[in-house]
C-alpha cells in the first residue's frame, strides 16, 4: 500500500506515485542525492556531518532508540577498514515500514548510507535484507545497480576522492538477525547467532573491523537531516525526539498501513488516520512498539503521544514504531500464547534461560489458554521472566519477557477468568468474527 | 506471471547433487560482493540459488555448496539448519507459508491457514499426497499492513488473502 495519510512528510515523499516513483531519476526530480554532492562539492568534514546529526535529535529507529550521531561518533578514525551496515531485518512482528521505504524510496536509503560511510571513513557497506520479502531485495539490487551506474557508488564517487561500494545481503527467516551481532554474524555466512558485547560493534564488527549498524528508516533520515539542517529537523518533533517517524499500524483499524508523523503526535491522532476502529468497535488494547513492547490497555493508550518519552512514561516502549491495534473481539491470553510461541521459536539456543525460560513461557500460557491454567500460574510466569531479563547475551530473552509482564499486569483480571473458568472471557464466536476474515453469515 | 523459479533449468539433471553451471555462475556474482579472503559470507545465497535448483536441500548438495565456497560441510549444514526458510526434506511443487502470528491473525491469518488446511487436506509441515502442495506456518514477514499474508516458494509475497483470493491462487498453482 502507497502513503495514505501524512503530517509533514519527509522520508514519504517519494510515496505517493506508489511502485511507479522508486527510480533513480524520480528520486533525483525530488532533490535525491543534492546532500551527497553538496558534501563533496564543499569537502564537508566528517566531525561537520556527525554534529548535524546529533543536532537533529535522531534516534535509531531499530528499536532501542540510541541517538545516531552519538553512535557515529564512536567510530575509531584512524582504522584502515570499517563498514556501514543497515538492518533492514525487519522481523519484528508489526513492523512493516522498512519494507516499505526499500520498496517506494530504495535511494533514500542508499544516499543515507553513502554519506555514512563518508562520516564514518567506510569503503563498503551492506544492506541486510529480511528474507520474506524477497521481492524488495531484487528492487534494492535493481536500485543499487543504477546508483554505480550514475557514480554515486564506486570508485572516486563523482570524481572526488571518496570511495564507497555498497550491496545487499538477504536473511532467510531468522528473527534472532535483526539483533545487530547475530545480523553481522549472519553476513560472515554463519548462524545468526548474537556475539557478547562489549566489544561493541563500532570496535569490532563485521569481519571483527569497526562497524556502524543503523536501521533502515535511520539511514533514511540522514539525506533530508543534512538538507534541512539538524535544528529543523529537531523542531519537527519534540527535544530529544526529533523529527518525523513512520509508524506500522496493524490489527483492527480500517486501514492498516504506514504513517508518518511528527515525535509528539497523539495516539489518538494516529488512530484516526489510520480510519479508526474496525466495524466501529471498540478499542480494547494497543502494543505501541512492536511485540516486544508491553501491552497498554486503551484508556492509557489514549493519553499517550507517539515519542520515545510518553509511551515509556505509560509503561511500555516506542520500539521499533509498530503499533499494535486490538479491539473487544481479542482474547488476550490467546494473543500472548502467539507471541509467546514466536519468542520460543526464534530463540537462537545459546543463553540457558532465553532457550528454557522462552519455553517455559509459552508453556504456560499454553496451559492457560487451553484450560488447564493452576491458580500459581500467573505467580510463576512473573518469575520465569524475572529469571530472563539482563541474564542473556541479547535481548530477545528480556523480548520474550516483557509482552508477558505487560498482558498480565494489564489484563489480569481475563487470565485470572481463564484459569478458573477453564475458557476464555470472550466468546469464541466474537472472536472468530473479529478477523473479518470470515463474511458475516458465512459458515 | 512467475511463481516457480523453481527447476527453471530443464536441460539440468535433477539427480544429481553437483549444481548446473548457471547455478554457479549466480553464485560467483554473491561471491563478488564480499572480500575476496570473505568467500563463506555468499553461502546463504548459495543456498538459496541451490534450494531453488534442487526444489530442496539434499546433504549432498549442501556438500556440493561447501566444495564450492571452500567450506567444512558441517558448517554449510550448520547454517542451512538455523535458518528457517531452507528446505531440509523435499517439498511440494508449492510451498506455501502463512503468517500466523498475532499481527496478521488479528486480521485473518489463522483463519487463512484453517482455510488452506481444509481445502488442500493437509496440516502445517505436510504435503499434498499427488506432491502438489506443502503448507508451512511462518513468522511476521514484516507484510502484516497486508494481512493475511501467505509466501508461494519463499520468494513471490501475497497480500490480503481472503477465501476468494486464495482459491485464486490455488487454481493458478498447476
Ligand atoms: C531480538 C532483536 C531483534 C531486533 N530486530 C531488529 C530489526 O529487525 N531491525 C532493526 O533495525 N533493529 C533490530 N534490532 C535492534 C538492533 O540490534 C540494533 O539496535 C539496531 O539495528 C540499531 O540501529 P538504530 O540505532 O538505527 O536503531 C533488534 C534487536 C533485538 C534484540
Ligand atoms: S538471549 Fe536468546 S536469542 Fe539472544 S543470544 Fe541468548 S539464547 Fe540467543
Ligand atoms: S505478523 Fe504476519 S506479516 Fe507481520
Amino acid at each position: 500500500m502507497a502513503l495514505i495519510d501524512t503530517i509533514n512528510p519527509l522520508l514519504t515523499t517519494g510515496w505517493s506515485k506508489g511502485d511507479a516513483g522508486w527510480s533513480l531519476k524520480d528520486y533525483e526530480a525530488r532533490g535525491g542525492y543534492a546532500q551527497l554532492k553538496r558534501i563533496l562539492a564543499n569537502k564537508m568534514s566528517s566531525d561537520d556531518i556527525i554534529a548535524e546529526v546529533k543536532k537533529s535529535g535522531l534516534r535509531g529507529r531499530g528499536g532501542a532508540g540510541f541517538p545516531t550521531g552519538l553512535k557515529w561518533s564512536f567510530m575509531p578514525k584512524a582504522a584502515p577498514e570499517k563498514y556501514v551496515v543497515c538492518n533492514t531485518d525487519e522481523g519484528e512482528p508489526g513492523t512493516f515500514k522498512d519494507r516499505d521505504l526499500l520498496r517506494y524510496d530504495p535511494h533514500s536509503v542508499i544516499e543515507g548510507m553513502i554519506i555514512a560511510g563518508y562520516a564514518v571513513g567506510a569503503a563498503r557497506g551492506y544492506n541486510y535484507i529480511h528474507g520474506e520479502i524477497f521481492e524488495i531485495y531484487r528492487r534494492f539490487e535493481a536500485a543499487l545497480d543504477e546508483a554505480r551506474a550514475a557514480g554515486y557508488l564506486g570508485q572516486r564517487i563523482l570524481g572526488s576522492d571518496f570511495s564507497f561500494d555498497l550491496f545487499a545481503h538477504h536473511g532467510w527467516g531468522a528473527y534472532v538477525c535483526g539483533e545487530e551481532t547475530g545480523l553481522l554474524e549472519s553476513i560472515e555466512g554463519k548462524k545468526g547467532q548474537p556475539r557478547f558485547k562489549p566489544p561493541f560493534p563500532a570496535n569490532f564488527g563485521l569481519y571483527g573491523k569497526p562497524t556502524t549498524i543503523n536501521n533502515t528508516e535511520t539511514f533514511a533520515a540522514i539525506p533530508f537531516i543534512l538538507g534541512m539542517g539538524g535544528d529543523a529537523y529537531l523542531n519537527l518533533g519534540k527535544p530529544n525526539n526529533g523529527g518525523t517517524k513512520l509508524f506500522s499500524v496493524s490489527g483492527h483499524v480500517n486501514r492498516p498501513g504506514n504513517y508518518e508523523v511528527p515525535m509528539g503526535t497523539p495516539f489518538a491522532k494516529l488512530l484516526e488516520m489510520a480510519g479508526g476502529m474496525r466495524g466501529g468497535r471498540q478499542l480494547k488494547a494497543v502494543i505501541p512498539g512492536g511485540s516486544s513492547a508491553p501491552v497498554l490497555p486503551a484508556e492509557v493508550m489514549m493519553e499517550c503521544t507517539m515519542d520515545y518519552e510518553s509511551i515509556a512514561k505509560a509503561g511500555s516502549m516506542l520500539g521499533s514504531g509498530a503499533v499494535i491495534v486490538m479491539d473487544e473481539t481479542v482474547c488476550m491470553v490467546k494473543a500472548l500464547e502467539r507471541l509467546s510461541y514466536f519468542y520460543y521459536e526464534e530463540s537462537c539456543g545459546q543463553c540457558t534461560p532465553c532457550r528454557e525460560g522462552s519455553g517455559w513461557l509459552y508453556r504456560v500460557v499454553h496451559r492457560i489458554e487451553h484450560g488447564e491454567g493452576r491458580a500459581e500460574d500467573l505467580d510463576l510466569l512473573n518469575r520465569v521472566t524475572d529469571n530472563m531479563m539482563g541474564k542473556t547475551i541479547c535481548a530477545l530473552a528480556d523480548a520474550a519477557a516483557f509482552p508477558v509482564r505487560g498482558f498480565i499486569k494489564n489484563f489480569r483480571s481475563e487470565f485470572e477468568y481463564h484459569i478458573e473458568h477453564r475458557k476464555c472471557l470472550v466468546d469464541p464466536e466474537v472472536q472468530r468474527m473479529g478477523s473479518g476474515f470470515f463474511k458475516a453469515g458465512a459458515a | 506471471m512467475l511463481i516457480d523459479e523453481r527447476g527453471m533449468n530443464s536441460e539440468h539433471d535433477m539427480l544429481s547433487p553437483e549444481l548446473s553451471s548457471e547455478a554457479l555462475a549466480k553464485i560467483d556474482l554473491e561471491v563478488a560482493k564480499y572480500p575476496v579472503d570473505q568467500k563463506q559470507s555468499a553461502v546463504m545465497a548459495a543456498l538459496v540459488i541451490a534450494q531453488d535448483e534442487k526444489g530442496w536441500l539434499p546433504k549432498e548438495t549442501i556438500a556440493v555448496v561447501a566444495g564450492y565456497l571452500g567450506m567444512a560441510p558441517m558448517a554449510v549444514y550448520e547454517v542451512a539448519s538455523f535458518y528457517n526458510m531452507y528446505d531440509l526434506q523435499p517439498v511440494g511443487k508449492y510451498k506455501l507459508t502463512v503468517c500466523t502470528n498475532l499481527p496478521c491473525a488479528l486480521s485473518g491469518g489463522v483463519h487463512a491457514a484453517d482455510y488452506v488446511k481444509q481445502k488442500l487436506g493437509i496440516d502445517f509441515n505436510e504435503t499434498t499426497p499427488d506432491g502438489k502442495f506443502t503448507l508451512k506456518e511462518g513468522e511476521c514477514m514484516g507484510a502484516c499492513g497486508d494481512a493475511p499474508v501467505m509466501l508461494v516458494n519463499n520468494k513471490r509475497m501475497c497480500s490480503f488473502m481472503l477465501p476468494e483470493q486464495i482459491d485464486k491462487l490455488l487454481a493458478e498453482c498447476n
